[in-house]
C-alpha cells in the first residue's frame, strides 16, 4: 500500500478542520454570464463531497477555481489553508497544487508515454520534477512509489505498455494513480465516471472512494450520476443557476430533492 | 401534382466580387506570361544552343583524379547540410516553445521571437549565404551558417506549430498537479507533438542537401563551387559529372529521408 497522507486527525488539527472554504465565491469570464454567484461552501478534512447539477451549473467551473486553475472574480478561496482568492501568488498555487490530485472526464494521459511514465508525471511540481517527464530519466524512489499507485489501482502488469493501449477505464485508474502518487491531501474529480460505460464507472467511482478513505484524503467530484453521488460520498452539494441549491448528507437526499436540481 | 421544385444554382459560393476578383487573377497571369514565358520562337531558337551544349558536356569526365577531388567535394556538401540542419533543429527547439501560443513561458517574447524567425525563413538562402561569406569568409563555414539560420527559419515555423496544435488535455491536468511550463513541455508537449517534430526534420535534413549544393555559386563553399568554376572556365564535361554527382546525392537523401519517414510513421 503507498504512504500516501498523514493521518486524518493531523490534517484536521493543522487546518483548523477545513480542507477547504468558500466564501461568496463568484466567476464570470470576460463580459459573458455569471457562472459563479455567490457559491460559499466548507469541506472538512477526509469528507467526499458530491457535486451535483445539471450541464451548465458551475460544477466545473467551481472545481477550476478551487486550485487557481480559473481565478476568481471575487469572493475567498481558500483550499487547503492557501487563499487563492482573486490574484493570488504563483508560489502560492504552487503549493496548493503539490498537495492536490485532479482527475478529469477525459482521462489526460499522454497517449505516447508508457503507463509508468505517466504516473511519474504525477511528481511534477516536486523538487528536481524534470525528471518527472519519463520513467527513464526518473529517481528509482519514484518509479517505486508510480509502481506502488499502479499496484493500488490494479495495473502494475501494465506498467510498460503506451497509455493509448488501455481501455477507457484503465486509462481513468491510471489517471488515479497519476494524481495519488505524491500523497495528495485533496484530491478533486471532474465527472470522472462521465466517459465511462456504467460498470467501469462503478469501479471507478469505488477505487476513488476506498483509496480516498484508506488514506484519508478529502474528495470532492461531480457527477451526473446520482447513484455514484449517493454511494460514494458523504455529503451531496446541489449547484443551480450558479448557486449552491442544497447541501445534504448523501443519506438523507430524497428523491424529491433531486427532482428540484435539475427541472429548469 | 406538384410543382417541380427550383435546381439550385451550379456556383452558389462564389460572390460577384469574387468572380471579378478570379478574373482579375487570371488577367494578372496571361499578360505577365506575355512578357516573361518563353514564347515557341525563343524555344525554336533555343535549341541549337542547347543542343551544342548538350554535345559538349559529353561524354562526363570520369578521370580518377576528378571523381576523388568532387567526392570530398559531395562529402563536405553533405557535412555542411548535416551540421547546419542539426545546429538549427537544436536551436529551433527553445525558438519554437518561446514563441508558440499556449505554451510559451515568455508570453510578451513570443510575438517578438514569431517575427524574428519570419524574417530568417522570408530572406531566401542565397542571400543569407551572401551576407555570410561577407562576414566569415568563403568556404564551408559560410555555408554551414547559411543552413542553421534556413532551418530554424523553417523548424522554428514549424516546430511552434506543432507545438501549438499538442492536446491540451494532458498539459491541463499536469497543471493542475503544479507542473511549471518546462515539466508540461517535456511530459506532455513534446511526446504529443514527436511524430510532426521528426517529420519536419526529416524535411529540413532534405532540404538543406539541396540549398547546400547551391551554396557553393556564391562562394559558401560544397560542390556549388566546383560546378560554378566548371561554367566559368567552359569545362562543360566537368560540370555534367558534378551534375550527376548532385543528381545522386539529392536522390540518396531523399531515398534515405523516405525511408526514415516510413520507419518513424
Amino acid at each position: 500500500m503507498l504512504d500516501l497522507a498523514e493521518p486524518k486527525i493531523d490534517l484536521a488539527q493543522r487546518e483548523g478542520a477545513t480542507a477547504l472554504s468558500l466564501r461568496g465565491l463568484v466567476k464570470r469570464y470576460g463580459n459573458g454570464p455569471v457562472i459563479l454567484n455567490g457559491i460559499s461552501l466548507t469541506v472538512r478534512p477526509g469528507e467526499r463531497v458530491a457535486l451535483i447539477g445539471s450541464n451548465g451549473s458551475g460544477k466545473s467551473t467551481l472545481l477550476r477555481c478551487l486550485i487557481g486553475l480559473h481565478e476568481a472574480s471575487a469572493g475567498e478561496v481558500i483550499t487547503l489553508g492557501e487563499d487563492i482568492s482573486s490574484g493570488a501568488r504563483r508560489a502560492q498555487l504552487h503549493t496548493l497544487r503539490r498537495q492536490t490530485g485532479f482527475v478529469f472526464q477525459k482521462h489526460c494521459l499522454v497517449r505516447r508515454r508508457s503507463v509508468l511514465s505517466n504516473v511519474i508525471h504525477g511528481m511534477m511540481g516536486t523538487k528536481g520534477s524534470w525528471r518527472a517527464f519519463s520513467h527513464v530519466t526518473a529517481p528509482a524512489a519514484w518509479r517505486e512509489k508510480a509502481l506502488q499507485a499502479l499496484g493500488d489501482v490494479g495495473l502494475s502488469a501494465r506498467a510498460m505498455e503506451r497509455a493509448d493501449a488501455l481501455s477507457g477505464g484503465q486509462q481513468q485508474r491510471v489517471a488515479i494513480a497519476r494524481a495519488l502518487v505524491r500523497g495528495p491531501r485533496l484530491l478533486i474529480a471532474d465527472e470522472p465516471a462521465a466517459s465511462l460505460d456504467p460498470v467501469a464507472g462503478r469501479e471507478v467511482m469505488a477505487l476513488f472512494a476506498r483509496l480516498a478513505a484508506d488514506h484519508g484524503i478529502t474528495l470532492l467530484f461531480t457527477s451526473h450520476d446520482m447513484t455514484h453521488a449517493m454511494e460514494f460520498a458523504d455529503r451531496v452539494v446541489a449547484l443551480k443557476n450558479g448557486r449552491v441549491f442544497c447541501d445534504l448528507p448523501a443519506d438523507r437526499v430524497t428523491k424529491g430533492d433531486l427532482r428540484d436540481v435539475f427541472q429548469a | 401534382m406538384s410543382s417541380k421544385p427550383d435546381l439550385p444554382h451550379r456556383l452558389t459560393g462564389l460572390s460577384p466580387i469574387a468572380f471579378v476578383l478570379m478574373v482579375a487573377g487570371l488577367a494578372v497571369i496571361f499578360a505577365s506570361m506575355a512578357q516573361v514565358a518563353p514564347g515557341p520562337q525563343k524555344l525554336i531558337d533555343g535549341t541549337p544552343g542547347m543542343v551544342r551544349l548538350v554535345n559538349r558536356m559529353l561524354p562526363p569526365n570520369l578521370d580518377p583524379g576528378f571523381l576523388v577531388r568532387i567526392g570530398w567535394k559531395i562529402i563536405e556538401t553533405f557535412q555542411i547540410a548535416l551540421v547546419g540542419a542539426f545546429l538549427g533543429i537544436l536551436i529551433s527547439l527553445p525558438v519554437a516553445w518561446v514563441s508558440a501560443r499556449g505554451v510559451t513561458p515568455a508570453r510578451l517574447a513570443a510575438p517578438v521571437t514569431k517575427a524574428f524567425v519570419s524574417l530568417l525563413r522570408t530572406v531566401p538562402d542565397l542571400v543569407w549565404a551572401l551576407i555570410f561569406v561577407a562576414t566569415v569568409g568563403l568556404g564551408a563555414v559560410a555555408g554551414t551558417m547559411t543552413i542553421l539560420v534556413d532551418t530554424v527559419g523553417f523548424c522554428g515555423r514549424f516546430f511552434a506549430e506543432a507545438f501549438e496544435d499538442a492536446d491540451k488535455e494532458p498539459q491541463e491536468a499536469l497543471h493542475a498537479i503544479g507542473a511549471g511550463r518546462f515539466s508540461v513541455l517535456l511530459g506532455a508537449v513534446l511526446p504529443d507533438a514527436m511524430p510532426s517534430l521528426i517529420n519536419t526534420s526529416v524535411f529540413a535534413l532534405e532540404k538543406a542537401v539541396r540549398s547546400s549544393v547551391v551554396l557553393g555559386l556564391v562562394g559558401a563553399g560544397g560542390i556549388g563551387q566546383e560546378l560554378k568554376v566548371a561554367f566559368d572556365l567552359f569545362q562543360y564535361r566537368d560540370a555534367s559529372t558534378i551534375i550527376l554527382a548532385i543528381f545522386i546525392l539529392v536522390l540518396g537523401m531523399e531515398w534515405l529521408t523516405d525511408r526514415l519517414r516510413k520507419r518513424l510513421q
